[in-house]
């Protein structure tokens, strides 16, 4: 796989600075994010309407390309997806083309073929997308749906949307994830984003164990003690512990990491008391969040997963209108050069 | 060069006209629509005229207009608001300018969205004529034929005017 530019903007942005790609928030503005958080708010609206359609994408086809399994992630790209009217392939590649031995390239070559317009991309390997990105036709836009232990930009602004909804505004907010920050690409983009928006304070809460080296650098502070960590916070976002991703021993148990790491009503009310519950889910009850908390007053975890629905629209239908502006633009300097 | 078209005027037009088609089609309790952003304006007027005793609607047409496949979507996109059900209601439409009729279609097809309304008549404030589709409004405050380089912008909200503009090409 290539490296992975870190702020890739001159393959995910326009000459004109709108998306063509969504690939990470890494190099993307403040103006840009709160753009897809204003459109995603319009687009709220839509699904609370007799008929949770728009035009959008109507003709158009989106290939969720999912080479890691993840059923909620790709049933909110598909719900986006058609409730822009467009067609939908889900692909499966895991059980698919690339397990009879076809290469990635031509893979992706077939759905080329078969004139499809953006490509949703999940893959266990970090610049999976980008790499697609470098090498597909122009025109095709290419959404990354999470890529190894790199990033997950839609799930970083579903939960920018959750939290500008219930605080107004990232100023001076304290915001603290925590738990399994090493194998969390949903973390990477949210420090990112929050950073990016203006919160005051962003907060890791984690074992050693689970913090990758070096993580003062994404932009947050540490606290391996929870009770300490939970003071003055507006926002707490609980991570799933990725077992599926753990090499060896990190943990010594479930429980022990319940008992010093798992958010209870006890933990909770150390925050201020409109501090709002976050977790992308799927939960882990009783080992992350206990059932009182994640069905509590103070969850907004639903709201994360509406939200989902109304960001993936916002980048979909932002990422195939830069897509067609450009070719538009092109289209015109070529009329330009021939007259 | 600038020139002010009587925007009480036009409005009395508007209101005399509605009134009009009201009684003829035997509507008693319309629900007014306005399109971002002149529209809007104007429905708050009529509204107001009119004696209607709920609020207004706003339409914001970006995720129906039909050139997003050229220039892609509005940046300043923001939610239609509706806080009425469609479905069977008499919806009074309105806009500020009229000219190829594409914003109308594009209007009439998200009002769809909501409910299957009994009937839309259409109030525009100036009607440009330039039609490319087979849209016409029920009612006018004036009608205007422009040279290619004049142009005609409502201005708003407070104080409600049009301006009348005269590029010079």
């Amino acid at each position: 796989m290539t490296a992975i530019d870190p702020s890739p903007n001159h393959l995910q942005l326009t000459r004109g600075g709108q998306l063509r790609h969504f690939l990470t928030l890494d190099g993307l503005n403040r103006e840009l994010l709160t753009d897809i958080l204003d459109t995603a708010d319009s687009f709220i609206e839509v699904g609370e309407r007799s008929i949770k359609k728009v035009p959008l994408l109507r003709g158009r086809t989106v290939v969720n390309l999912f080479f890691e399994s993840s059923t909620r992630t790709r049933s909110t790209f598909e719900l986006a997806a058609k409730r822009l009217s467009a067609d939908v392939l889900n692909l499966d590649i895991s059980t698919s083309a690339t397990s009879k031995g076809e290469s990635l390239s031509d893979t992706l070559l077939n759905l080329e073929a078969m004139a499809s317009d953006m490509f949703v991309v999940r893959h266990s390997q970090s610049g999976a997308p980008h790499f697609i990105a470098d090498n597909v036709t122009p025109g095709v836009a290419i959404i990354n749906a999470g890529d190894g232990r790199h990033a997950h930009p839609t799930q970083a602004m579903l939960d920018m949307l959750t939290i500008r909804q219930h605080k107004g505004s990232f100023a001076g907010l304290k915001v603290a994830i925590v738990g399994d920050i090493l194998h969390s690409r949903v973390a990477r983009s949210q420090i990112r984003a929050l950073n990016e928006l203006g919160a005051e304070e962003v907060r890791v809460i984690a074992p050693g164990t689970l913090l990758p080296r070096d993580v003062e650098d994404l932009g947050c502070t540490v606290e391996y003690d929870m009770a300490r960590g939970m003071r003055d916070l507006d926002v707490v976002i609980m991570l799933r512990l990725q077992k599926e991703r753990m090499e060896g021993a990190l943990l010594p148990s479930e429980r022990e990491f319940y008992r010093l790491y798992g958010l209870n009503q006890d933990k909770l009310a150390l925050a201020k008391p409109d501090c709002i519950v976050m977790h992308p889910g799927p939960i882990n009850r009783g080992v992350e969040i206990e059932s009182a908390v994640a069905d509590g007053p103070q969850s907004v975890i639903l709201n994360q997963v509406t939200n989902g629905i109304a960001i993936r629209m916002a980048v979909m239908s932002m990422a195939m209108g830069g897509q067609m502006a450009e070719r538009q633009q092109k289209q015109m300097e070529r009329e330009g050069g021939r007259a | 060069m600038t020139a002010l078209l009587d925007i009480n005027q036009l409005l009395d037009e508007l209101e005399t006209g509605l009134r009009e088609v009201l009684e003829r089609r035997g509507i008693e309790n319309p629900a007014l629509i306005g399109i971002r952003t002149g529209g809007v304006w104007i429905a708050d007027v009529l509204n107001k005229r009119l004696g209607l005793k709920q609020d207004f609607g706003e339409l914001d047409i970006s995720f129906y207009r039909d050139d997003f496949s050229r220039i892609g979507l509005n940046p300043t996109v923001t939610p239609s608001s509706l806080a009425f059900d469609t479905e069977g209601r008499d919806i009074i439409l309105v806009d500020d300018v009229i000219m190829s009729g594409r914003t109308i279609r594009a209007a009439m097809n998200e009002i769809f969205d909501y409910g299957r309304p009994a009937s839309i008549i259409l109030a525009t404030l100036i009607d440009l004529g330039a039609r490319e589709l087979p849209i016409q409004p029920d009612v006018v405050g004036k009608v205007l034929e422009l040279e290619t380089y004049q142009r005609v912008k409502l201005r708003g909200p407070e104080p409600l005017h049009i301006e009348f503009q005269e590029t010079g090409q």
